[in-house]
C-alpha cells in the first residue's frame, strides 16, 4: 500500500485539519469531528444533516454550503459515524425549524442515525430521516439489507437543500428529497478494488482484465466478475440495468450523473457521458442536466457509477438553484 | 464462585475481550474484506480500546453498571453497524443485570439464571436493532445458540455455563460458513457470500470465550 497519510489512526483527523485550512467557507470541529458552514444559515431554516463513513469524498463533507447540506459528520473511513457525532451535527446547527437526516441505506448508517435521531428527539429536536436507497444491483429487498444508497444522494441533498434555502418546512423537505430517492437509479462497475488504509491491501482481488459488475461504494465486491470489455459496452450494460428498473419512457428527462470512484480519470468519465448520452437519445430520453466527476468515491477504486434521476419542473428548479459548497458550485 | 458473576469477573471478561479483539484484529477484518468491506477488526479494536480506558479511569460498583459502560462506550466510539449492535448487546445485559434488589440495593454478583436472562436481553436487543434472524449470517447465529446453551447450563454456575456458551457460539460461527447473507453489507454479495464464516459471528465467539476464560478463574 502506498498512500498519502502520516498513519491510519490518524487519517481522519488529518485530513479533516486538511479541510479547514483549504475551505473558509466550512467551519470544522475537530473534536465532534463535525463539518458545518462557516456562516450558519439563518435562523428558521430547516437544517440538513448528513454524513457516512469517509473516503467518499467529496461525499459528505463537499456537500456542506449554501444551498446544501448544514453539516457533514464523517465518521472513520468506511465506518458510519457514532450517534454522539450526529446529535453534535444537528444541536450545532438546528435552529428550532426542525433537522433532517440525509441517510444513505446501509446497515451502520441506518442504526447510527436511528440512535441520533432518538437522542435528537428527547432534547426536543424535530428530526426527519430520508433514506436513500437508489442501487438497482441490490435486487430484493426480502432477501438482502435493501438497496444501498449511493449517487443518488447527491441529488437527493441538492434537491431537499434547495427546498430547505427557501424556507420551505420539515416535512416539505423531507418530502422532496423521498421524491428526489424514489425519481433515482444507480449502477456501479468497478475496475479495480478499493485499498482501506487500515487494513493495507485490496478490498478483493480482481485480474487485469476482470471487472467487478454491481458494486457499492465501500469496497465490496459486486454481483458478478465479468471480463473487461470496451466503455461502450460497459456503459450499455449500466443503462439497461437502470432501464430494466425504472419507469422511463420515450419523451422523459433526467438528471444524469456519470460519477467516478475515486480511480478513474475525468477523461474516461467523459468517453462514458458520452456513451450514455447515445444510448438514452436512442430510447427518446434526454438528459436535461449532467454532471461528470468524481462525486461520490470509494477510496481509489477505479471504475464508474452512473445515476438516473426522473426530473420534473419542481426537481430541475431545485436542482438549478445556486449553490456554493467545495464540490458543487453554482448561481 | 463459580455461581455468580462479580464485578471483578465482569471486568475480567471485558479486559479478556479486548485482548482477544486486539489478537484477532486482522483475521477479524480478513474475513470481513471477503464479504464485507474489511474494517470489523480496526473499529472494535478502537472501541475496546476506549472501554479500556474507562475502566481504567473509573472502577465499576457493580458487573451491571460496568457491563452497561461498556456498551455505551462501544456506541460513542465504534461506529459502523457493531458499535449499535454490540453496544446495545452490552447496555441492555448491563441493565438486565442492574435490576436493584429489595434488600442490598443494585447487586454487587449476579448467578447464572439472572446472567442467562440478561444475554437473552443482550441478544433481543441486537435483534430488535438489526432485524436479524438465525440463518441470516450474523452475529445472531453465534449469540443465539451462545444464549440458549448458557441458559440450559445455567445450573451448573456461571463458569460452566460460560464454557458452554462459548462452544456454542464457535460452532455457531463455523455454521454460518454455507449461508448466504441476508443482512448487513454481505447481503450485497448474494451467493458470492457463501463459504466464508460472518466476520460478526467470529468476533461474537470471542464474546462468550472471553466470558468463559474470565469466570474460569
Amino acid at each position: 500500500m502506498k498512500k498519502l497519510i502520516n498513519s491510519p489512526e490518524t487519517l481522519l483527523a488529518d485530513a479533516l485539519a486538511g479541510v479547514a485550512a483549504a475551505h473558509p467557507g466550512l467551519a470544522v470541529d475537530a473534536d465532534a469531528r463535525v463539518v458545518t458552514r462557516a456562516v450558519p444559515a439563518a435562523p428558521g431554516k430547516v437544517a440538513l444533516v448528513s454524513g457516512g463513513g469517509s473516503g467518499h469524498e467529496p461525499l459528505h463533507i463537499g456537500f456542506v454550503g449554501p444551498g446544501m447540506l448544514d453539516a457533514a459528520c464523517p465518521g472513520e473511513v468506511f465506518t458510519s459515524p457514532v450517534p454522539d457525532q450526529v446529535l453534535a451535527a444537528a444541536r450545532a446547527v438546528q435552529s428550532g425549524a426542525g433537522v433532517l437526516f440525509v441517510v444513505k441505506n446501509y446497515t451502520g448508517d441506518v442504526l447510527n442515525f436511528r440512535l441520533a435521531a432518538e437522542l435528537a428527539a428527547e432534547e426536543g429536536i424535530a428530526v426527519e430521516t430520508v433514506l436513500v436507497d437508489d442501487d438497482v444491483a441490490v435486487e430484493d429487498s426480502t432477501w438482502t439489507a435493501g438497496r444501498r444508497g449511493t449517487g443518488a444522494t447527491v441529488v437527493v441533498e441538492k434537491t431537499a437543500g434547495a427546498l430547505a434555502e427557501r424556507g420551505a418546512p420539515l416535512e416539505a423537505v423531507a418530502a422532496v428529497g423521498r421524491r428526489a430517492d424514489a425519481a433515482s437509479r444507480s449502477f456501479a462497475i468497478a475496475l479495480s478494488a478499493a485499498t482501506v488504509p487500515a487494513a493495507g491491501r485490496p478490498g478483493f482481488d480482481l485480474p487485469e482484465d476482470e471487472i467487478e459488475v454491481g458494486v457499492g461504494i465501500h469496497g465490496e465486491p459486486g454481483r458478478r466478475r465479468e471480463p473487461m470489455r470496451p466503455a461502450r459496452d460497459l456503459a450499455a450494460e449500466v443503462v439497461g440495468a437502470i432501464l430494466a428498473d425504472h419507469d422511463l419512457a420515450a419523451g422523459d428527462e433526467v438528471i444524469a450523473l456519470v460519477n467516478g470512484l475515486g480511480g478513474t480519470p475525468l477523461l474516461e468519465l467523459y468517453v462514458v457521458f458520452g456513451e450514455v448520452r447515445a444510448l438514452l437519445a436512442a430510447r427518446g430520453v434526454r438528459i436535461a442536466r449532467s454532471l461528470v466527476g468524481n462525486y461520490v468515491t470509494s477510496l481509489d477504486m477505479a471504475g464508474f457509477s452512473l445515476t438516473l434521476t426522473k426530473a420534473d419542473r419542481e426537481l430541475l428548479e431545485l436542482w438549478d438553484a445556486p449553490v456554493a459548497t467545495p464540490a458543487l458550485t453554482w448561481s | 464462585m463459580d455461581g455468580t458473576l462479580d464485578t471483578a469477573r465482569a471486568e475480567a471478561w471485558i479486559r479478556a475481550l479486548a485482548a482477544a479483539v486486539a489478537a484477532h484484529e486482522a483475521e477479524l477484518t480478513a474475513l470481513d474484506a471477503a464479504i464485507g468491506d474489511g474494517d470489523h477488526g480496526s473499529n472494535l479494536r478502537r472501541g475496546f480500546e476506549a472501554v479500556l480506558a474507562t475502566l481504567d479511569d473509573a472502577p465499576a460498583a457493580s458487573p451491571g453498571a460496568l457491563l452497561a459502560t461498556t456498551g455505551s462506550t462501544l456506541i460513542s466510539r465504534v461506529g459502523g453497524a457493531s458499535g449499535p449492535l454490540y453496544g446495545s448487546a452490552f447496555r441492555a445485559i448491563g441493565h438486565a443485570l442492574a435490576v436493584p434488589d429489595p434488600d442490598a440495593g443494585e447487586r454487587p454478583a449476579t448467578g447464572a439464571p439472572a446472567v442467562a436472562a440478561a444475554l437473552a436481553e443482550g441478544l433481543a436487543a441486537v435483534q430488535r436493532l438489526g432485524g436479524a434472524q438465525p440463518g441470516d449470517k450474523t452475529m445472531v447465529d453465534a449469540f443465539a445458540p451462545a444464549v440458549e446453551a448458557f441458559r440450559a447450563a445455567a445450573g451448573d454456575g456461571v463458569a460452566a455455563a460460560a464454557r458452554a456458551a462459548a462452544a456454542a457460539a464457535e460452532q455457531g460461527a463455523t455454521a454460518t460458513v454455507p449461508m448466504v447473507a441476508r443482512k448487513g453489507r454481505a447481503s450485497y454479495l448474494g451467493p458470492r457470500s457463501a463459504g466464508h464464516r460472518d466476520p460478526g459471528a467470529v468476533s461474537t465467539a470471542l464474546v462468550f470465550g472471553a466470558l468463559a476464560a474470565a469466570c474460569r478463574g
